[in-house]
């Protein structure tokens, strides 16, 4: 039996919704090679970070002016180069030669969070041949004399920024700590989002016990994860005029199956990948092949939404009364 | 003819002329020539083709003399060449300067000329250096600007190939390599039509080469070595000429003319003033104000000193000329004169015809740029005008010993008032010349005005003070000297007004630029009263603007140029203020477009900020503050630092009389501690309670500014309230207390001894046993700590465990409070070496950073115990360290036998068993020497009595029975290019004495140019595309003697590791070589953590730590002991921290990644070498040590 697994995220029509999320993986253009052939339907290529730029400009502005013009001898330590690449000169050239390499979409990415003079980069992003720009927002609101009213506006008024840089969709990563999401949600597509992603994962440090100093560790997602993004898309759908993404969590056929059947129009994968490899895209594609056809799907546009909120026989379940429900049904389990 | 104006300085005039006519360009660093071949190897890295079309071929010898050899070998074959040096540079080339003018071979060498090292070093300019090589045979060609040093090499390297006797041309080193100046450019089509082909192809014909061959450099006899070395005479007689007609060539294309000898003043004059060089121009316009007066007075400016043109000299002078004063910028003790006082002599005997006999009367002036200023022009005129005038003199200083100075009047001031005059204090830190030097670029090329910047700094390299003197008019401005009346004043740095008097230099009715913490309302109260005074008395305007608040505003951090040079304009009037900004703006983006456009943004946020918050403070009528200057030494100090040592420090050297100085050079150790700079923004201060007594503290500290000390409980009895303390824990010493104490006013705030302390509060884990913390709130009470702290007596050296970390930190340093950068890696070896053998010390000490913050006054770290013992310091020169040690050794062992073998003839005398135990003293454990002190004590006093020969000469050489532990100290410049001869000689003499190779891998001091240590794949200058060959191993290349002790060590990776190692080095009776991994600015990373990065050095197998100890050479014994583990980590996690190999990795990242993967091969190779080496058995002879001298 014939299922079409075809979807359209950001105005792109795409062979199934997989799409590899961006992951430092995604860099080589061999690597979205095998991905292509694996079935991916597209891929975000690896983040532009704002402070990748700005750090390293502000390091080189050290080095190069720290020590100087202090002693009679040595006015300076190091020779003046013609071009440090302070700029993404590196970056774009990854980019351009993994566009070249792939046919499938390729999504630009930004990552960022202040209106400054990195913004210029998603033009030159977009100049590179990129389908699409995802922007990616990681903004820890550390300083508690900040409001939320505040902390939004600094998103909206860079999607404002981005938007107007570039022509190509615009799709924003988002985490999902907002007093009201959906709401949220309906100003960032206002501001000028194509596609909301949801959620960023927020990548907390972990504590070396030896020195007792926090460190990076990326742990990867699980399936559980998923349900943050499955709720609130399934809430979202057909509410605020986006395309919607969904990251975290995502690895089985089934994980697939339910986001897809709350309204997303595309899933999003990196732990996955790390985990199972590029063929795990393969996997995913036939197995939610067999799982439409098991359950009579014609296509995943059929099914896509069928779940949300305003679909769903039981929208209480995303209400109190569902958390209730759930407590108390786990606290009677003998123990 | 080219008429577009370039704002550069005499370095950079004078290479773009240099690099655009030469083929092969040899370089070697040294101050102040090496912008010249930076700028050159630049250049050609970048593959910028020169006025031959061609991309010159730079290449770093290893020293001068490899420079000179490899220019003489290039010239040759046909090549053009040149080579930038200067002072002992000078010298080194001198052996081939004298073959390649014998060899009649054209090229050009040129010369930031500069002070030769005599009782002292000096880096800055004199002619004492050209004035060595003047016999060499070469032509000399001065210039006395920044123009001229462009225009006179266009001059010398067209005239060379006509006349082909080879061309030295000079220019004062600083005041004119230096300064920067807004001159008329050279267009290379002008360059080209200068070089004449045909005489190229001349020179080129008369090669060496095998398709016609010919041979150089014979052996001849005396039968005819006479007669063809007074062949190339008409070559001589020639050259005169032709330079003159290439200078009337170049008049012709620019427009600029010159001539052998010019004459400047009154055509009548009958007196003048002969001199060459930048002090042309203090005399020039000391001519124009006494002409103006009415005295018929006037100058010849020497252009081209050899050959001599006798007959030329004559014609420049004026007919009606009564008197001649000669001023040379050089002393030749013992002379009848000075070399161009000699020659102006011989060319009036000879060539004078007048009717009135010429009264010749000469002068030393400006040695060590020593200012030279209109006023001391005028002075040597008003000598000429007495009936009986110092046939000899000086002028520049007050020499109340031999009393030849000339007296100037101060008030002699022949500044344009149209001119703006502004003078700039700030911190090396803070970008005040940076800024400074953008600001005369921005008026000298855009504005239409004449523009010139001269900067002064500091002699210390943490916390450095400089002084910008910046001039600006409608003229050419051509003051070859400081400012003297500033019509603007900034001060940078509030805390200025209190260490110096900025407000010196300015004329009355100046404005006053401050920047400062208080606004227009509160400042006045918080200014000392002494600037008070001033600030009412000349009738100053002042202005304030917290700079500081807005650099931090805007992301710059403590970079306040970018506030400060805006208000600056706005004050100045120098340009409309709009216009001003606007060409400010553009320059940012010109100079950090590069950098990235968020350093572009913050620039330009900092200059449209800091005209908002610019506000005058209206001046009260009166000065009440109770605040004062503080005086240059703080409490007590000897006579000698009071008297001389202070002067230095205020800033107020000039005013030192010669009877002031030593007259050898020879000065008191110890005197850094009473120079309380008081850099440090945040000081360590000590959490006694959390201290776990490790001792690593005061090890790393490079400035000896944290100590730790053990005392008896009852020392504390009069202790300050708050001086913190703790229980020893030591099982032998119960009852003391240990107490760690910073020294404030002396620690720089690098944060190393944070950064390595180990110990953590377990309720706050950012809080250790030592905290940065902002001085302010602690320095009162830190400074009485201190002070009692040093009154505690120190240990008992016999009761300290030295082969124990925490053992060695309770030695008292001998060596503190340098001038390093703060954070310098290589001063903690140099502190820890004196802990340990201080006070029988004597160091051969290289040139280079270590001999700068060494050696370089006002102060000395090095210092003395309480009996008065410490270091005895010696800096000979960059290239012979070794041989110097060497020296020290053998005259050293010599003074120890000959007492020995006093004491052999005295023993009747003295009693044969004390004679015996004398003799016997064989060991240099504490107790030992401790013990043969007191034997020597004794020894001299029972001499005392006996007036005998013997007696009296042993009295003299008892001391030297207590054995001397020599060292010989240099960094990597010295110990693998320059000097490696020499090192290399030692380490095959068996000698007792002792190596310390602090290498930086780059030579440091003048600004990390790369060496033969620096790595594959580090960026440095002569290697701004990535080092390519691999680092030399130095080490290894002594193991191969087998009788040589070799240890590498980095303390910040195993501190004992180089504690045992230098006491092993010490210990061993033959040759030592140590290795001292020495982090640097250079390197481009975080000085305060850069302690705790060489354990990544050494993880990643950068650099294996390791000691070959020959004692093991037998009997199956193996030698060499890897101290570190196999490399745990590639050398990319290493080379990612450092800005050396990340800019590569920025810039070209293709040619990183190859360099990258050669770099990991070498150290791959390194690790396995080794690793084989280390199961290696090997015999090797110790060396034969004689008994006497087995220390």
């Amino acid at each position: 039996m014939n299922v079409d697994l075809s979807t359209r995220y950001l105005g792109l029509t795409l062979r199934n919704p997989l799409i590899a999320s961006a992951c430092p993986l995604n860099q080589d253009p061999e690597f979205l090679l095998r991905l292509e052939e694996a079935g991916a339907a597209a891929a975000v290529f690896p983040s532009l970070f704002e402070e990748q730029i700005e750090f390293q400009q502000q390091q080189i502005f050290g080095l190069y002016e720290y020590g100087t013009e202090s002693f009679a001898e040595s006015l300076s330590y190091f020779p003046e180069l013609e071009d440090y690449n302070v700029g993404p000169t590196e970056y774009l050239r990854r980019l351009r030669a993994a566009r070249d390499a792939v046919r499938f979409p390729l999504i630009g990415s930004l990552n960022g969070m202040t209106v400054g003079g990195w913004i210029q980069f998603a033009k030159l992003i977009e100049d590179a041949g990129v389908d699409a720009l995802e922007l990616n927002v990681y903004f820890v609101p550390s300083d508690p004399r900040h409001g939320s009213e505040e902390v939004e506006r600094r998103y909206l008024d860079l999607v404002t920024a981005i938007r107007k840089a570039i022509k190509i969709p615009l799709a924003i990563k988002v985490g999902p700590y907002f007093t009201s999401f959906g709401h949220f949600a309906r100003r960032l597509v206002d501001a000028g989002a194509d596609g909301l992603v949801i959620f960023n994962r927020y990548i907390q440090p972990d504590i070396n016990l030896e020195t007792l100093d926090f460190f990076p560790n990326l742990a990867l997602s699980e399936s559980y994860e998923s349900r943050l993004s499955m709720t609130w898309i399934a809430m979202l759908r057909g509410r605020v005029g986006a395309y919607l993404a969904a990251t975290s969590g995502i690895h089985s056929v089934e994980d697939l199956a339910k986001i897809l059947l709350v309204g997303a129009d595309v899933a999003m994968l990196a732990s996955a990948i790390y985990r199972h490899g590029p063929d795990h895209f393969a996997r995913l594609e036939a197995g939610l092949k067999s799982w439409l056809i098991e359950k009579d799907y014609a296509s995943v546009q059929q099914m896509k939404g069928s779940l949300s909120r305003e679909n769903c026989s039981n929208p209480e379940a995303f209400e109190r009364v569902n958390y209730m429900r759930s407590l108390v049904a786990y606290t009677s389990k003998p123990i | 003819m080219d008429s577009s104006y370039i704002t550069v300085d005499g370095n950079e005039a004078c290479a773009s002329v240099a690099y655009r006519c030469s083929e092969v360009i040899a370089i070697y660093p040294i101050t102040p020539a090496s912008p010249m071949g930076e700028l050159a190897d630049a250049w050609a890295a970048r593959d910028i083709p020169n006025a031959l079309n061609i991309t010159p071929r730079v290449i770093e010898m290893q020293s001068e003399a490899g420079a000179a050899g490899t220019v003489h070998g290039s010239l040759q074959t046909g090549a053009l060449c040149t080579t930038f040096t200067a002072s002992q540079g000078l010298l080194l080339m001198i052996p081939n300067m004298f073959k390649i003018a014998g060899e009649l071979t054209p090229t050009v060498f040129h010369i930031a000329a500069r002070s030769i090292a005599t009782h002292a070093l000096s880096i800055f300019g004199d002619h004492s250096d050209v004035m060595a090589a003047r016999s060499t045979g070469w032509a000399m060609l001065c210039s006395s600007s920044v123009q001229e040093a462009q225009d006179m090499a266009m001059i010398a390297h067209s005239a060379t190939l006509k006349c082909r006797v080879p061309i030295l041309h000079f220019f004062d080193g600083f005041r004119t390599s230096h300064e920067v100046n807004r001159i008329t450019s050279i267009d290379d089509d002008t360059v080209r039509s200068m070089l004449d082909e045909d005489l190229i192809r001349q020179h080129r014909e008369r090669s060496l080469d095998p398709d016609k061959p010919t041979l150089r450099g014979t052996a001849q006899n005396p039968d005819v070595f006479f007669q063809a070395r007074e062949s190339c005479n008409p070559f001589y007689d020639a050259a005169p000429e032709i330079i003159r007609e290439t200078m009337q060539d170049f008049a012709r294309k620019t427009g600029r003319k010159y001539d052998l000898f010019d004459y400047v003043g009154d055509p009548e004059a009958e007196r003048v003033v002969v001199i060459m060089g930048s002090g042309v121009g203090a005399v020039e316009e000391a001519i124009a104000e006494l002409n103006n007066k009415g005295e018929k007075v006037g100058m010849v400016k020497v252009r081209v000193y050899r050959p001599f043109d006798s007959k030329a000299f004559i014609a420049s002078l004026p007919e009606t000329v009564q008197s001649v004063a000669v001023l040379d910028r050089t002393k030749e003790p013992g002379a009848v004169g000075e070399p161009l006082f000699l020659d102006v002599v011989a060319s009036v005997q000879e060539d004078w015809t007048g009717p009135q006999r010429l009264k010749i009367i000469g002068g030393r002036y400006g040695l060590s740029s020593k200012e030279f200023t209109p006023a001391m022009a005028a002075s040597v005129f008003a000598e000429l005008n007495k009936p009986e005038p110092k046939r000899r003199f000086t002028v520049g200083i007050v020499d109340d010993v031999t009393h030849l100075s000339l007296k100037w009047d101060p008030d002699f001031v022949t500044e344009r008032p149209d001119n703006v005059r502004a003078v700039f204090y700030g911190l090396g830190s803070d970008g005040t010349v940076g800024a400074n030097k953008n600001s005369v670029k921005i008026i000298g090329e855009n504005a239409g005005l004449a523009a010139q910047g001269y900067f002064v700094y500091d002699s210390r390299k943490a916390g450095s003070v400089t002084v910008s003197h910046l001039r600006f008019g409608k003229h050419a401005i051509e003051s070859t000297y400081l400012i003297q009346r500033a019509s603007f004043v900034a001060c940078h740095q509030f805390n200025f007004l209190e260490k110096m008097d900025v407000l010196e230099l300015a004329a009355p009715g100046a404005t006053v630029l401050l920047n400062s913490p208080f606004d227009e309302k509160d400042v006045w109260d918080h200014l000392p009263r002494e600037v008070q005074e001033t600030i009412i008395e000349r009738k100053l305007h002042l202005w304030v603007v917290d700079a500081t608040a807005v650099a931090r505003d805007v992301g710059l951090g403590a970079r306040i140029n970018t506030v400060m040079q805006p208000c600056f304009f706005a004050l100045s009037g120098v340009l409309p203020r709009d216009e001003a900004i606007g060409h400010i703006k553009d320059l940012i983006r010109k100079t950090y477009s590069k950098l990235g456009q968020s350093i572009v943004d913050r620039n330009i946020a900092a200059v449209d900020q800091s005209l908002e918050r610019l506000r005058e403070v209206k001046i009260p009528v009166r000065a009440e503050s109770a605040r004062h200057r503080l005086p240059p030494i703080p409490g007590v100090a000897p006579d000698f630092v009071q008297r001389v040592t202070s002067m230095m420090i205020a800033g107020k050297g000039d005013l030192l009389p010669v009877s002031a100085l030593p007259v050898d050079g020879t000065f008191p150790t110890g005197t850094t501690r009473f120079e309380k700079r008081s850099i440090a923004i945040d000081i360590p201060i000590w959490d006694a309670d959390l201290c776990t007594q490790c001792g690593l503290c005061p090890l790393v500290c490079p400035h000896a500014a944290i100590r730790s000390k053990v005392f008896p409980e009852s020392e504390l009895k009069d202790s300050p309230e708050r001086f913190e303390s703790r229980e020893w824990k030591n099982k032998e010493h119960p009852g003391y207390r240990l107490t760690i104490q910073v020294a404030p006013d002396d620690c720089t705030g690098c944060g190393i001894c944070v950064d390595v302390c180990p110990a953590r509060s377990k309720e706050v884990a950012k809080h250790k046993a030592i905290n940065m913390t902002p001085k302010d709130e602690h320095l009162e009470r830190e400074r009485s700590n201190f002070d009692f702290f040093l009154k505690v007596p120190e240990m008992d050296r016999r009761s300290v465990k030295l082969e124990t970390i925490k053992g060695s930190q309770l030695l008292e340093p001998l060596f503190e409070f340098s001038g390093a950068c703060a954070g310098c890696g290589e001063t903690p070896y140099i502190k820890l070496l004196t802990q340990l053998f201080g006070d029988r010390l004597v160091v051969a000490n290289a040139t280079g950073c270590s001999s700068i913050y060494g050696g370089n006054l006002p102060t000395t770290p090095w210092s003395c115990n309480a009996e008065g013992r410490g270091p005895a310091w010696c800096n000979s020169l960059f290239e012979d360290n070794a041989e110097f040690g060497l020296g020290l050794r053998l005259g050293v062992e010599q003074k120890h036998l000959i007492a020995k073998e006093l004491l052999r003839q005295l023993g009747p005398k003295i009693g044969d068993d004390f004679v015996a135990s004398l003799l016997s003293f064989s060991s240099t454990d504490e107790t030992s020497l401790a013990e043969q002190r007191e034997r020597v004590a004794a020894l001299k006093k029972m001499l005392g009595q006996d007036q005998s020969l013997e007696a009296r000469r042993l009295v003299t050489l008892a001391d030297q029975l207590v054995p001397r532990s020599v060292w010989i100290i240099g960094g990597d410049g010295w110990a693998y290019d320059i000097g490696f001869g020499g090192v290399d000689h030692i380490l095959a003499s068996g000698v007792n004495l002792n190596l310390l190779v602090l290498d930086t891998e780059v030579y440091s001091n003048t600004g990390g140019q790369a060496s033969k240590s620096t790595p594959r794949a580090a960026v440095a200058k002569f290697a701004s595309g990535g080092k390519h060959a691999c680092k030399k191993d130095l080490g290894l290349l002594a193991m191969s003697y087998g009788n040589v002790y070799v240890a590498q060590i980095a303390m910040g990776a195993n501190p004992l590791q180089t504690l045992n190692a230098l006491r092993e080095a010490e210990s061993y009776p033959g040759v030592s070589l140590i290795i001292a991994y020495s982090h640097c600015i250079a390197h481009g990373i975080d000085m305060g953590t850069a302690m705790t990065h060489q354990k990544d050095a050494v993880t990643t197998g950068y650099w294996p730590l390791f000691r070959f100890d020959p004692r093991n050479a037998h009997d199956e014994l193996h030698p060499l002991r890897l101290d570190s583990r196999k490399p745990t980590s590639p050398f990319k996690v290493f080379a990612d921290k450092e800005a050396r190999f990340a800019m590569l990795q920025r810039a070209n990242p293709s040619e990183a990644k190859e360099l990258f993967e050669q770099a990991q091969a070498d150290i791959d190779a390194r690790w396995r070498f080794y690793e084989q080496m280390v199961g290696v058995s090997r015999h090797a002879h110790e060396p034969e040590v004689a008994e006497e001298v087995n220390s």
